[in-house]
């Protein structure tokens, strides 16, 4: 442990510099939209309209309080928050408990189960959205938030039940089995014990789950038509139509969004490595 | 096998017999009581929805003749089971072919610079060096970025007339691109916003899979002389087989059905240039006349080609001795 790892640790300067190099490039790639995405916001009301590359000519909130003032922007991003909170909610907890199901219990067809999810997972959009959008329909779920989230729950819920599958599976059988003896029912050992401990697994699960219902736009388009219910990603492309587009509109609301999505992957982003490939990295 | 609970397992020879076959009948309730909520809602919304897909796919239907009331009054549907008519229209048409062969590109260049260049930054990171946090967090953030917000950023990047990709160009004494208005530019466009936003998923689930790789086999090739490449052939790609597996194939699967990135970046254009399956299948059951039927049929053929895609990949990787 202790020569050896820090002589392979060891590099030249050269291949320090280089891997510096490397690693700052493709930061720059990573970053560079997102800062210009700032930038531009910050440009006054038709500084969109060049390309120049000065920074902070002018700069001015004046994008973004006409976002918040004159368009439904508000509006939307209130319905979003919404939809996107109640899907990870559900999500979550239907992911944990299908995913531990599978991770403890061997019980005939929990392989199945597994790969109907899996399955599930390739399902175009296009196959089940006028189905869907009949049954919605039917329910009266149409134009509602609560329509859209069990349609959302179709994308999530099987990704994340893989995820927490992996997650319980690094955690030690062992402790389950004490929590029987300690008389807690599966059930118990499960919301006691288990779940306290898969945290960071939780995390991932639930970012996920927000991230998916707060970036679709395919199911938001059809199934949110009226005005009042449009969620941000429908909203969004009015600002940039066929005829008439203000890219100061869309670049400030487009910063105001991506604020709540930053904040959830700064909190959860630590667990973001363990959570994600424990169970699969597991022999 | 009723004594496969790995409860049952674990606590060996001793509970074998009717002991524990009643035990493992009541862990199977329990078990299936955890999993019934998610099959309920998932047969109700996946299954029923896919088998009306299917039949519709069966039948003439379109925005005109299919069932719907307005207010009070009831229009019955009129459209018709025509069998496989759909289907032989769809595959007998260029058109399919084309898209057919633009979506594989888009899939396997994709998927390819995914994974490249989430193992190149993996692998970076994974060595002992200064700030290696700060760069990782900052190279996970496009991930941060909803597919739309993405899209439409990247959209302004390529803009003709004002957009920063340009301004570069004309910086450099270059005549500006129209990006999204040729095809073989805006092909190259919406991959790179792809790549763009799918790498940081790659990256973060490989450095995973490398940070379980145990040091002592690096330590033990080094002792026996073997270079870096050897030790990154030897070592880190079988060290990574099960990570890689599962997430390429989720990110061929992914990818294929990548519905926000084109449909908001060139909304398939110029023409229907840069149109994969999956969007063009929503365009034809949502604008003009509404064509339910051949929608139904476009899902159901690009439904069947992943399934077997998947299968095959499952067959492959269980020979091998993979995950699954």
């Amino acid at each position: 442990m202790s020569a050896r790892t820090r002589r392979r640790g060891e590099r030249g300067p050269l291949a320090s510099a280089g891997l510096h190099a490397g690693l700052l490039l493709a930061v720059a790639v990573s970053l560079f939209p997102v800062v210009w995405l700032v930038l531009t916001s910050l440009k006054p009301r038709d500084g969109w309209l060049s390309a120049e590359l000065r920074l902070f000519d002018h700069p001015s909130l004046d994008n973004y309080t006409r976002v918040l003032t004159q368009t439904e922007f508000p509006r939307w991003l209130l319905n979003s928050v919404l939809t996107a909170g109640l899907t990870m909610v559900l999500g979550v907890f239907l992911a944990a408990t299908t995913g531990y199901a599978v991770s403890r219990f061997r019980f005939p067809g929990h392989r199945s189960v597994m790969w109907l999810l899996l399955i599930t997972q390739m399902f175009p959009v296009a196959i089940l959205i006028v189905p869907l959008y009949n049954l919605m329909a039917g329910l009266g779920l149409l134009n509602q938030i609560p329509g859209l989230m069990i349609a959302y729950m179709t994308i999530a819920v099987p990704f994340c039940a893989w995820m927490m599958k992996s997650y319980f599976d690094t955690v030690p059988i062992e402790i389950d089995q004490a929590g029987m003896v300690d008389g807690l029912t599966p059930f118990g050992t499960f919301w006691r014990v288990v779940l306290p401990l898969s945290r960071p697994g939780i995390a991932v699960t639930a970012f996920y789950c927000f991230m998916t219902a707060w970036g679709e736009v395919g199911y938001a388009t059809v199934f949110m038509s009226q005005e009042d219910k449009r969620t941000l990603g429908v909203g969004l492309q009015q600002f940039i139509g066929q005829h008439w587009s203000d890219w100061g509109l869309m670049t400030a609301s487009a910063v105001l969004i991506a604020i709540p999505a930053g904040v959830v992957f700064l909190l959860v982003q630590r667990h973001l490595i363990t959570g994600l490939t424990a169970g699969a990295t597991k022999s | 096998m009723t004594v496969s609970t790995r409860k049952a397992a674990a606590t060996g020879e001793v509970t074998r017999g009717r002991r524990a076959r009643r035990r493992s009948a009541g862990a199977h309730w329990y078990a299936w009581a955890m999993v019934a909520p998610v099959l309920v809602v998932m047969l109700v919304l996946i299954g029923w929805p896919l088998a009306r897909g299917v039949y519709l796919s069966l039948t003439d239907a379109t925005e005109a003749n299919i069932g719907r009331t307005i207010g009070v009054n009831v229009i019955p549907s009129t459209y018709e089971f025509v069998g496989l008519e759909n289907y032989a229209r769809i595959l007998t048409s260029g058109l399919f072919w084309d898209k057919l062969l633009w979506t594989v590109i888009w899939t396997v260049v994709c998927v390819a610079l995914h994974y490249g260049i989430g193992l190149g930054l993996a692998v970076m990171l994974n060595r002992r060096l200064r700030f290696r946090s700060v760069y990782r967090v900052l190279l996970i953030l496009p991930w941060a970025v909803p597919a739309f917000v993405a899209a439409f950023i990247w959209r302004y990047l390529y803009n003709s007339d004002y957009g920063v990709i340009n301004g570069f160009l004309k910086l450099a004494g270059l005549g500006g691109v129209g990006w999204l208005d040729d095809p073989t530019t805006a092909k190259i466009a919406v991959i790179a916003v792809n790549v763009w936003i799918g790498v940081p998923f790659m990256m973060v689930a490989l450095l995973g899979g490398l940070q379980s790789i145990p040091a002592e086999l690096y330590e033990a090739a080094e002792v026996d002389g073997a270079s870096a490449w050897q030790r990154f052939r030897a070592i880190t790609l079988p060290g990574l087989s099960q990570v890689s597996s599962t997430v390429v194939l989720l990110g061929t699967i992914w990818t294929f059905n990548m519905f926000p990135i084109i449909f908001l970046v060139t909304r398939g254009g110029p023409g229907s240039e840069t149109e994969i399956l999956v969007t063009y299948a929503f365009r034809e059951a949502f604008t003009g006349i509404r064509d339910y039927s051949g929608s139904a049929a476009w899902g159901v053929i690009i439904l069947a080609m992943l399934v077997v895609l998947a299968v095959g990949y499952r067959r492959t990787l269980r020979g091998e001795g993979g995950p699954w």
